[in-house]
């Protein structure tokens, strides 16, 4: 599990630890199953708590981008910073998502 | 004077990409690097490893990936290796955003690419059949101070 917040639509999951290629498969489940569960129409994704992330953590937002964009919906990244930061600008992901 | 080295092997399971950035960051210590050099270091590597184990091993339950690393002065030289599929194109996988990973497994394909931004050099050396080696340099030297400032104090 992760945790999160929900209200007025948004749906607020925060991640800590490390993403890396062999975490990804869990918080992809995690977030799929709370999507599904509150259907939200913002997806906003906090990696301010992430001590480390490497490209799979790319391929995780990307993955849920599509969830959400199937939906209708939008994402969001949040407090991206350092390492986390550069990968995100680097790919160009901030042309889909916005960034707070 | 010989430079410290070490060179070991561990199954290609994704539970040992963390323990390989574990490894490579305390050999990485040993010269001081800053906080952020490490987690360029420990980026890349990760990346690296990720990919031995996903390419190098696609649909086989067993296989080992090898990590090596040297100091050449105060350029860390780390090798990561594969003894499995090998890559038949190695500009064009090197390429942004392409994967040969099923959609399903969510694969950015900017793992080279990554290794390219955070480390001062990359080689890749690849053969089908042959497995694949990755070859990433980075100077832990920290940037000279803009006010020429001296170090007085050393820790130990």
């Amino acid at each position: 599990m992760i945790d999160y917040t929900m209200q007025a639509g948004r749906l607020t999951v925060l991640l800590g630890g490390e993403l890396d290629h062999g975490s990804a498969p869990r918080i992809r489940r995690a977030i799929d199953t709370l999507i599904a569960k509150y259907s939200p129409q913002v997806l906003a994704v906090d990696v301010g708590a992430l001590t480390f992330m490497d490209s799979s953590g790319l391929g995780v937002l990307m993955g849920r981008y599509k969830n959400m964009a199937r939906r209708g919906g939008r994402i969001v990244v949040k407090n991206a910073t350092g390492t986390v930061e550069r990968i995100f600008a680097m790919s160009g992901v901030y042309q889909v998502m916005e960034k707070e | 004077m010989h430079e410290n080295q070490f060179t070991m092997r561990f199954c290609a399971r994704s539970e040992n990409e963390k323990f390989a950035r574990s490894v490579v960051a305390a050999f990485a210590a040993q010269k001081d690097p800053t906080l952020d050099i490490l987690q360029d270091i420990k980026t890349a590597v990760s990346e690296a490893v990720t990919n031995a184990i996903i390419h190098g091993y696609r649909g086989r339950e067993e296989g080992e990936v090898e990590l090596s690393a040297c100091w050449q002065g105060h350029v860390l030289s780390i090798t990561v290796r594969d003894f499995g599929a090998g890559i038949a194109d190695v500009p064009r996988a090197m390429e942004p955003f392409f994967t040969t990973s099923p959609e399903g497994e969510e694969r950015s394909g900017m793992g080279f690419c990554v290794m390219q931004a955070f480390m001062d050099d990359v080689r890749v050396t690849s053969a089908p059949g042959q497995g694949t080696s990755v070859i990433l340099k980075k100077s832990v030297c920290a940037p000279a101070r803009a006010d020429g400032a001296t170090k007085i104090f050393e820790t130990y």
